[in-house]
């Protein structure tokens, strides 16, 4: 079969010696932040990005994947250790995992969201690997107007699951394409925007923004509340669970892992909603709600299934469509422009052994992490002892050399300094900055694919409607608008979303 | 009972943030050709979006008048700690050149420890020194990194 050739050749990438080393380097620093709540994949891989210049294409994004995906596994040890949320997507799991922890089950908590991870890894590499050849097929159907309808469909996707009202992500996005705009036109030549700025004329560089909204605002929210940890002290003995916690959690695990490989594949979906909209589905379909919210082994199980899952297949439109579905795999899109190569149908075609070696670096990986996680869980915990004030200046130190090091000019750290401000405006505001991220990363696909669509129509817009696959794309789009306006449908949406 | 006649401040203030940026880059894109919708100026699309944008800051700012919109002030700013921090960042820039990486990194980490509420000398006098030797580790030897390691003066 065509798919296990795939295969063969993407794990024979992934076991060279370099290549295991990377993805062993991106899991365990996956881990480590993952664990250490206020620095997140995003930050990280932003961080990265110019060091990973020196690497080849495969290592450097089997590295980069590496680390989120183990940031899910270590977001978990965090909330049900400290009742904090190591990462957003594990924000679920704090719920019953601390519970589970207070009883004295933290072993048994660990190990069901390693095992669940784990297997959800498993499910979504095949997923991966499977949908990867006909949604490339499907991707060299499209044209410009085919591609500016997707974009739209993802970016309006991401905004009505971003929280807050989905009116202000709308405008996060279109306020991310006019940044977008920012530098040189590419068809006519003309600066726009730049203010004679010679730096600017390549346009506004993803990693500052992303650094200094995502890295050091994040840090001024964080030092604004500070919360004592309250550590589970007991020692983490019996790892086992009993036979039946195996009844209860593996149809979780099966459920959620579903909900998440589907999830992932959004645009706009991941991690995040995978795991609160598993933890959901387990509430309702369980025989004893009553129990969530009191140790409930599905409550954990199942979300983090799911988180891992929607982390992993929301690498699908990426490699496929070359269209990001959330902010990190964005920053992947950064990642392979550093490599030349233009994510899209034709990473498939051009660089089969990076596309399946990053595949199949994702078992790999999973099968790391598992082996980094369990029996190294007390080293983890450890690290949650060291205080934010020693850890906060470190973060900022990493940031402000990586943002130096993608020109090596000071430009890109004053571009960081001012995008903090910006950054903590936005927080104050509760204007969510993900969308804005998006829009930034599209912005001149968007643009570009709107125009040639325009130029061969001469100019009619109505050949977005009378396309029926671009018509689909679109109606999709406005069916989800509809949706979110409708009362019902609102409120369950800010219930779902809430942190 | 009547309150301030902006029920919600947080979303109009929001919304005056969109039509804010939308009217300046409405306002900058007029510098350049709109062209047609069959031949695209790069003025064409920036215009677009701009209006598009002016649209949803207003209607946020409107929906923030209604009487059924809910109460909500605007957030306590922590300006303190936000200048202790960006401050960092600009002082790290201005310095790297002039004092190399070693003494811009130890201003950068004490000034930035002052934006903790937990800050003391010896702590951020400790850190400083364990993470410049990180740093020179891992950046400099380890990666290889371009980085003005050593002062102006002395090269």
């Amino acid at each position: 079969m065509d798919l296990f050739h795939n295969l063969a050749i993407g794990f024979s990438t992934a076991a060279q010696p370099a290549n295991l080393l990377y993805a062993f380097f991106g899991c365990l620093l996956g881990t480590l932040i993952g664990v250490l709540p206020g620095l997140g994949p995003l930050a990280t891989i932003a961080m990265l990005l110019p060091i990973t210049y020196a690497l080849q294409p495969d290592s450097a994004l089997i590295m980069l994947a590496g680390i989120y995906y183990g940031a899910q596994y270590g977001g978990s040890t965090t909330a049900i250790v400290v009742n904090l949320p190591g990462e957003s997507s594990s924000v679920v799991t704090t719920i019953d995992g601390y519970q589970m922890a207070k009883q004295g089950r933290a072993g048994v908590a660990l190990s069901t969201a390693a095992m669940g991870s784990f297997f959800a890894g498993c499910v979504a590499t095949l997923a991966l690997a499977a949908l990867a050849g006909p949604l490339t097929a499907a991707a060299l159907l499209f044209g410009p107007k085919e591609f500016f309808a997707l974009m739209i469909l993802g970016l309006i996707l991401a905004s009505v699951l971003s929280s807050g009202p989905f009116i202000e992500g709308v405008g996060m996005v279109v306020l991310g394409m006019l940044l977008s705009l920012v530098g040189t036109d590419l068809s006519s030549g003309t600066q726009r925007f730049a203010f004679g700025v010679p730096q600017l004329f390549d346009g506004l560089d993803f990693v500052p923004l992303a650094m200094g909204i995502f890295g050091f605002a994040e840090i001024v929210k964080n030092l604004e509340q500070d919360d004592k940890l309250s550590l589970v002290t007991q020692k983490i003995a019996n790892l086992f669970p009993t036979r039946e916690d195996f009844r209860r959690m593996i149809p979780a695990m099966l459920r959620g892992t579903t909900l998440g490989t589907l999830l992932g594949v959004l645009p706009g979906g991941g991690a995040v909603l995978s795991s609160f909209a598993s933890y959901t589905l387990e509430k309702k379909l369980s025989k004893h709600p009553e129990q969530f919210g009191k140790g409930a082994i599905e409550g954990i199980a199942g979300p983090e299934s799911a988180n891992n899952a929607g982390a992993q297949t929301s690498f699908i439109p990426l490699l496929t469509l070359g269209v990001p579905s959330n902010v990190v795999m964005a920053l992947m899109v950064g990642a392979m422009n550093i490599h030349n190569i233009q994510p899209g149908p034709e990473v498939m075609t051009k660089n089969p052994t990076l596309f399946w070696g990053l595949i199949a670096s994702m078992w790999v990986g999973n099968l790391m992490l598992l082996v980094l996680n369990l029996p190294l869980v007390g080293l983890w915990v450890k690290l949650l002892t060291i205080p934010y004030r020693y850890l906060f200046p470190a973060i900022m130190v990493f940031c402000s050399i990586g943002v130096y090091s993608i020109n090596g000019g000071t430009f890109e750290i004053y571009e960081a300094a001012a995008f903090c401000v910006f950054g903590y405006v936005l927080i104050k505001l509760q204007l969510p900055a993900a969308p804005l991220l998006l829009g930034l990363v599209l912005g001149p696909a968007i643009e570009e694919n709107f125009r040639r669509a325009m130029v061969l129509s001469r100019g009619d817009a109505s050949v977005f409607l009378t396309s029926p696959l671009s018509a689909g794309l679109l109606a999709a789009a406005a069916v989800a608008i509809i949706l979110i306006t409708l009362p019902a449908i609102r409120a369950r949406r800010e219930e779902a979303l809430q942190e | 009972m009547t309150g301030p006649a902006i029920r919600d401040q947080r979303a109009f203030v929001s919304g005056a943030l969109f039509l804010g940026f939308a009217i300046f880059f409405f306002v900058m894109a007029l510098n350049y050709p709109a062209g047609t919708a069959a031949r695209m100026g790069p003025g064409y699309f920036p215009r677009l979006l701009a209006i598009v944008l002016a649209a949803i800051g207003l209607t946020v700012m409107l929906r923030a008048v209604r009487g059924t919109a809910e109460r909500q002030a605007l957030h306590r700013w922590d300006v303190k700690g936000l200048a202790w921090v960006t401050g960092s960042v600009v002082l790290f820039a201005l310095l790297l050149f002039p004092l190399g990486l070693v003494g811009s990194l130890f201003v950068l980490i004490v000034v930035s420890s002052r934006a903790s509420h937990e800050f003391t000398w010896k702590g951020a006098l400790a850190n400083a020194a364990i993470l410049i030797v990180l740093c020179l580790l891992v950046f400099v030897y380890g990666l290889g990194l371009q980085l003005p390691v050593r002062p102006a003066l002395f090269n």
